[in-house]
């Protein structure tokens, strides 16, 4: 793969930290938009995002982001911002200086860095405690004011190590937001989570991982074709649904079909949605079966997770 | 002018003027570890090394009632044999090992390495001004401590040490030993980051080191020079009458002149901080083998 100014590239990257396998052979690139990383912890979620920002080296392979590596760091370093998850900070700082100093190293004035400084306090939310010392801080605010340093010299690239850990619902609507709202500016957003969900409604794509490799990669539609061959749940709400059922059974590429307790809907395991999509007009054209909704049950990265790797996703 | 314009502006004018950016990123380095480690709690025992001498020679001074004018060639002594076996061999040395070690270390064992690693820094410039933090804490403690050390022996003997200091050779004295502490702050802080960086645990490589620094006067000249204490040695304005087998440590096998010693040392420092700009390279953020 040869490195792109706007894409992130993993080129056959894998990393051994002695024995024990950190991630092996990752390959792909990621286009601007927001990209999770999914997967239980010790996957290589926090792996890959360190080989990202050249924390770690990789033991095989090359990273680009836009083009440049870690080993250039005054031109990389202004392109990317990473939000860690390690919970430590300097002994003694506080908020503001937390934010303001590192902007110093970025090289700019006081002045300068005085105005980034507010202004990522103000996005982060944390405007109001910027002057108390870190070590107060609660959970969720120390995620956020990790946050507001990671955006405030605007990068490019923002690399969110489980950002969402430890805030409130309000607090993490509004890094959603904030996340959503970076995105559109034709960055890129790279999220590792295990709250499938909140990434399941946010990402542009989403990257399978399970003990050190990428299960799969793309977006989440995507990523649900490249499983065609695992059965898709498909939640139909019709008249009669036993009749529905039987129907359904007939066809070899369903596996199950369930009547759920209201009676009126029928929850269809397939391995060939298309197929069974058709079958469903042929029923509904003989007027036999009223079907008055048709839905994927799962369509979403959990569904997608539990098939891939037999796990839900949540911490092991 | 929009945020958007100064982040843009700022890049361009660092990216025509990097020798400015580097100057910049040291002077906010140098600023931030020099608070950061010289007033904490953790320190507490360095400044305890610096100041037992201060203490004891303070204590000699209040309980010590004889200061007639023959005490003053056994105090110019004691004074020289404080600095060259106390302070030159083990009090700078192990404050050294602490300072110096803790820069790169104790970043790793409070977790906040990466902070340092995650900004536009290039790594020689973390490592000089590291080191250029470190001089200045281990400088401004046991330059004080000389200095007092110095300022009470003679102020001790009243007007004979006043007009030892003032019109003997007493001042060039103190000079030699203010550049003498310096030289081993500056050779000692250099080794112990580059060990710092090289070992996860620089206490064993410390010890060989050492043990190094004693036994380095029984081996070949060129070896010799391969130890801090060879050219401080050198530089020591007063020589001691040791007999027996502690004269190792004064002894002087192969004299050079003051300029070389000093240049030699400067030339050392500037080699091992090379070297640790290098390994740098290699140091990799993960906390939880440390």
């Amino acid at each position: 793969m040869t490195p792109d100014a706007r894409q992130i590239v993993f080129d056959n990257v894998s990393k051994f930290y002695g024995e024990v396998l950190g991630v092996n052979k990752v390959n792909f690139s990621l286009e601007p938009g927001i990209t999770s990383l999914v997967g239980p912890n010790g996957s290589g979620k926090t792996t890959l995002m360190n080989l990202l920002t050249g924390l770690i080296k990789p033991s095989h392979g090359a990273i680009y982001v836009l083009g440049l590596t870690p080993q250039q760091p005054i031109q990389f370093f202004r392109q990317v911002g990473y939000c860690t998850q390690f919970d430590s900070f300097p002994p003694g700082t506080n908020g503001y200086d937390f934010i303001y100093w590192p902007l110093r190293l970025h090289g700019f004035g006081h002045d300068q860095a005085t105005k980034l400084t507010n202004e990522a306090l103000e996005r982060a939310g944390m405007a109001q405690v910027a002057r108390r010392k870190v070590a107060g801080y609660s959970k969720g605010m120390r995620q956020r004011i990790r946050l507001a340093q990671a955006i405030a010299h605007h990068p490019s690239v923002l690399v969110l190590d489980e950002p969402l850990n430890g805030l409130d619902p309000m607090a993490r609507s509004e890094s959603i937001a904030l996340f959503e709202a970076i995105a559109k500016q034709g960055m890129h957003v790279i999220i590792s989570s295990h709250i499938l969900e909140e990434v399941d409604r946010i990402s542009d794509r989403v990257v399978l991982m399970s003990s050190g490799y990428v299960v799969a990669e793309g977006q989440i539609k995507e990523v649900r074709r490249e499983v065609r061959d695992h059965p898709m749940q498909i939640l139909v709400r019709c008249s009669n649904a036993a009749k529905l059922a039987s129907a359904a059974f007939e066809l070899d590429h369903v596996v199950e079909a369930k009547i759920l307790s209201d009676g009126q809907s029928v929850l269809v395991r397939t391995r060939d949605a298309e197929q069974f999509s058709l079958l469903l007009n042929k029923i509904v054209s003989t007027g036999l079966v009223e079907v008055d909704a048709v839905a994927p049950a799962d369509d979403d990265v959990n569904s997608i997770y539990q098939y891939l790797i037999g796990s839900d996703g949540g911490p092991a | 002018m929009s945020i958007q314009e100064s982040v843009a502006r700022a890049q361009t004018t660092l990216k025509e003027q990097p020798w400015r950016l580097f100057a910049t990123q040291i002077s906010v380095l140098v600023r931030n570890e020099v608070r950061r480690n010289l007033f904490t709690r953790r320190r507490i025992w360095v400044y305890l090394l610096a100041l037992i001498p201060v203490i004891i020679i303070f204590l000699h001074y209040l309980l010590d009632k004889n200061r007639s004018p023959s005490q003053l060639e056994e105090d110019t002594f004691v004074l020289a044999g404080i600095v060259q076996f106390y302070y030159l061999r083990l009090g700078i040395f192990f404050a050294c090992m602490g300072i110096f070690t803790w820069l790169f270390r104790g970043e790793m064992v409070d977790r906040t390495l990466h902070y340092q690693f995650l900004v536009p820094v290039r790594k020689e410039v973390l490592v000089v001004g590291k080191f250029i933090a470190g001089c200045i804490i281990s400088i401004a403690l046991f330059e004080t401590a000389v200095l007092a050390c110095f300022s009470i022996t003679y102020l001790r003997l009243g007007s004979t040490g006043s007009s030892y200091v003032f019109e003997g050779p007493g001042l060039s004295q103190l000079g030699s030993y203010l550049l003498v502490t310096a030289l081993a702050c500056l050779g000692y802080g250099a080794v112990f980051l580059a060990l710092s960086v090289l070992f996860k645990n620089p206490i064993i490589p410390g010890a060989m080191l050492l043990g190094w620094e004693a036994i380095a006067p029984i081996f070949p000249s060129w070896a010799q020079r391969l130890s801090v204490t060879f050219y401080l040695k050198h530089l020591c304005p007063v020589k001691l009458p040791i007999e027996g087998p502690m004269a190792i440590f004064a002894v002087v096998a192969e004299p050079v002149s003051p300029f070389v010693a000093v240049f030699g040392l400067l030339c050392l420092t500037v080699a091992v901080l090379v070297l640790s700009c290098f390994l740098i390279h290699r140091l990799e953020v993960t906390y939880t083998a440390e």
